[in-house]
């Protein structure tokens, strides 16, 4: 079973205060942490449960600059084989079809039964990279799964609906999964694991060994202005010291016939 | 006349609520713009469906065969790029559900034309069309335009537009015959499973309490569990609380998960990610309790509590106690 991994770095954005770049097209970023994208997170510890079972190998790739490399020394660290990092010093240049295109030429090239990607990057919240491979890549896919069986060479998935349905379904292999968290639990990953994994193989490709040009991963998408919420009346705070707090939310509850 | 396409989502016989609400947001920008709203549908057995909007559309478009039963979104984008290719329409409005999310983009490949995912509005300004939606989970807002083309796909987040009537329409139906020779049968629909079963129903719940990844380790849960005692009302939790296994599947609200609509919503540790507040939408009023000033549940509930939970909770319970005790 080889399985390729696509792995994105995002910002943490919780707790802080986001701020607009200067073009009005994205956020500062030189402030913020970074993780690995909790979908990817899943996606990775689902190819490593699977190789464990059926043997194979795993590679992680992503698609930036050097510092996204930290995610790949991550997936290597919870048990990939090899990693690889096409070399794109500004993403923002790109749209989801272009990253899914750059992602779609390094695939084609690798031997695999099954790609994984994140439903979704917790950055852009777009939920098109995944899929759009699959197209490029003429594949089978599967959305939003949640569950994977391998029977004779099809995987045997569960595709998660709203309202708490899944959907079953058969797919022949090589397939496109697009992985939903909850799906596993990923493993704890240490320092000294990742220290561990720096022995393993990281290549570095760029847009020009992919043979890919400039001119075909134009975007056809355009954000043409980043901006913060607008103000909306929001919650009434309930403030002061604790025990007025807690007084307040009495208060509240009581009128709403919730307290006795 | 330009036209804007709908793509119908149904679901086992039942039309999905985000089919009206696209069709009203169709309808609107019809008005404006002098526009026509054709609707798509493909499935089986559809009369029951047709009924319900041939009031919302100009024409609608019905594949009406056994092998659309079951949604497949490698012959929905076969067809669909074929209607697509013939009718050039200005817009196409898909869904953005479980559904949506996989048609659309490989849909988007297939007829060259631009996505933009997750759409929360769609405007009309200075001659092009502007598609709104937001990221980093709700804390930036962007606007997004399309290059050089005049048509595009859009994907519509649920619960965003209203499920109303707009204008009165007739519709023309038109019924085609399924369009495929050779059906790319690369996935075969299995089955329906229920995964949030359950012996508690939150659903029924007038007051719940309910915790989110804030809650930092699972051992912290009982803090929750304590104050929902004392208050009399029931535990239920956002999603990544159900995918670390702390609590069951059917104790989580949001799309995935159950819908509410519970007296009282107390959401604590919890941001407020429209997939989970969709759930709790049918709640009297919402208290959040989160440290972060910034986060996006404040903006939509109706009391707000900007503190440590592990400072703030414990307090809660003690002056409820109290209370109770008399
Ligand atoms: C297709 C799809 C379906 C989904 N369905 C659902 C669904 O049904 N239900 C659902 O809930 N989610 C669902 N999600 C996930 C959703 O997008 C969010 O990721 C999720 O709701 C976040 O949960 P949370 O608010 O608990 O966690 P986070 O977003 O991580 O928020 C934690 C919050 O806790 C606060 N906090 C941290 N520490 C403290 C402290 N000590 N005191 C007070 N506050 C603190 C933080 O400021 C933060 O705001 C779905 C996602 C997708 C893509
Ligand atoms: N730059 C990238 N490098 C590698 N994988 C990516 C990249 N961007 C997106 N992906 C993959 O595509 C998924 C969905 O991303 P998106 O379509 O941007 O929401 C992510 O979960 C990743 O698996």
């Amino acid at each position: 079973m080889d399985i390729v991994v696509c792995v994105k770095r995002v910002p943490l954005t919780e707790e802080v205060d986001l701020v607009i770049d200067e073009q009005k097209k994205g956020i500062k970023k030189d402030q913020l942490a970074f993780i690995l994208n909790d979908w990817d997170n899943y996606a990775i510890e689902e190819a490593i449960i699977l190789k464990e079972k059926y043997g194979g190998t795993v590679v992680a790739i992503t698609v930036g600059n050097e510092d996204d490399e930290e995610v790949l020394r991550r997936s290597l660290a919870m048990g990939a084989d090899r990693a690889i990092r096409v070399e794109v010093s500004d993403i923002s240049r790109f749209d989801s079809l272009g990253i899914s295109k750059i992602l779609s030429c390094v695939v084609k090239d690798l031997p695999c039964d099954l790609v994984f990607t994140g439903v979704l990057a917790d950055d852009d919240n777009c939920g098109i990279v995944g899929i759009m491979m699959a197209e490029n890549l003429n594949m089978n896919h599967a959305n939003m799964v949640t569950a994977i069986e391998i029977e004779d060479g099809k995987a045997r998935v569960t595709s998660e609906l709203e309202g708490g349905l899944g959907e079953i379904s058969l797919i022949d292999l090589p397939a496109l999964i697009t992985i939903q968290t909850g799906i596993n639990e990923p493993r704890y990953v240490s320092i000294l694991g990742i220290r561990k994994a720096a022995k393993k193989e990281l290549k570095i490709m760029n847009l020009a060994d992919l043979g890919i040009s400039d001119e075909e991963l134009s975007p056809k998408t355009i954000i043409e202005e980043v901006y913060l919420p607008p103000e909306t009346e929001g919650a009434q705070m309930l403030t002061g010291d604790p025990d007025k707090i807690a007084s307040d939310f009495i208060e509240i509850l009581t009128k709403k016939g919730v307290m006795e | 006349m330009s036209e804007i396409f709908v793509i119908v989502e149904h679901r086992l016989g039942e039309i999905r609520d985000i089919t009206f609400e696209m069709l009203w947001k169709a309808g609107e920008l019809a008005q404006k713009l002098s526009y026509t709203v054709t609707t798509i549908i493909l499935g089986h057995e559809l009369n029951s469906i047709v009924d319900n909007i041939s009031d919302r559309a100009d024409k609608i478009i019905i594949f009406d065969d056994e092998r659309l039963k079951n949604f497949n979104a490698d012959i929905y984008k076969e067809i669909l790029s074929g209607l697509i290719e013939e009718s050039k329409p200005t817009l196409t409005l898909i869904g953005n559900t479980s559904w949506g999310m996989e048609l659309a983009p490989c849909l988007s490949v297939k007829t060259g034309l631009p996505l933009a995912t997750d759409c929360i509005d769609i405007m009309f300004k200075d001659d092009k069309f502007i598609a709104q939606r937001q990221m980093f989970n709700g804390k930036i807002f962007s606007n997004v335009s399309f290059a050089e083309s005049k048509e595009c796909l859009l994907t519509i987040r649920s619960g965003v537009f209203p499920k109303d009537k707009i204008g009165d329409r007739q519709a023309e139906i038109i019924q085609k015959d399924f369009p495929l020779t050779d059906i790319p049968l690369k996935k075969n629909f299995i089955e329906f499973v229920e995964t949030a079963a359950g012996d508690v129903d939150i659903s029924q719940a007038e007051l719940l309490v309910s915790v989110g990844r804030g809650i930092g380790e699972e051992e912290n849960i009982s803090l929750i569990k304590e104050l929902a005692e004392a208050l009399g009302g029931v535990v239920s939790c956002s999603r990544p609380i159900v995918d670390k296994n702390w609590l069951p599947k059917h104790l989580q609200v949001g799309t995935s998960g159950k819908s509410v609509s519970p007296k009282v919503y107390i959401a604590v540790g919890i941001s407020g990610a429209f997939q989970h507040m969709s759930g709790a939408s049918g709640a009297g009023i919402i208290i959040a309790v989160n440290k972060d000033p910034k986060a996006p549940i404040f903006r939509t509930a109706d009391y707000g509590i900007v503190d440590d939970l592990f400072k703030i909770v414990p307090v809660l319970k003690e002056k409820v106690l109290e209370l109770k005790k008399g």
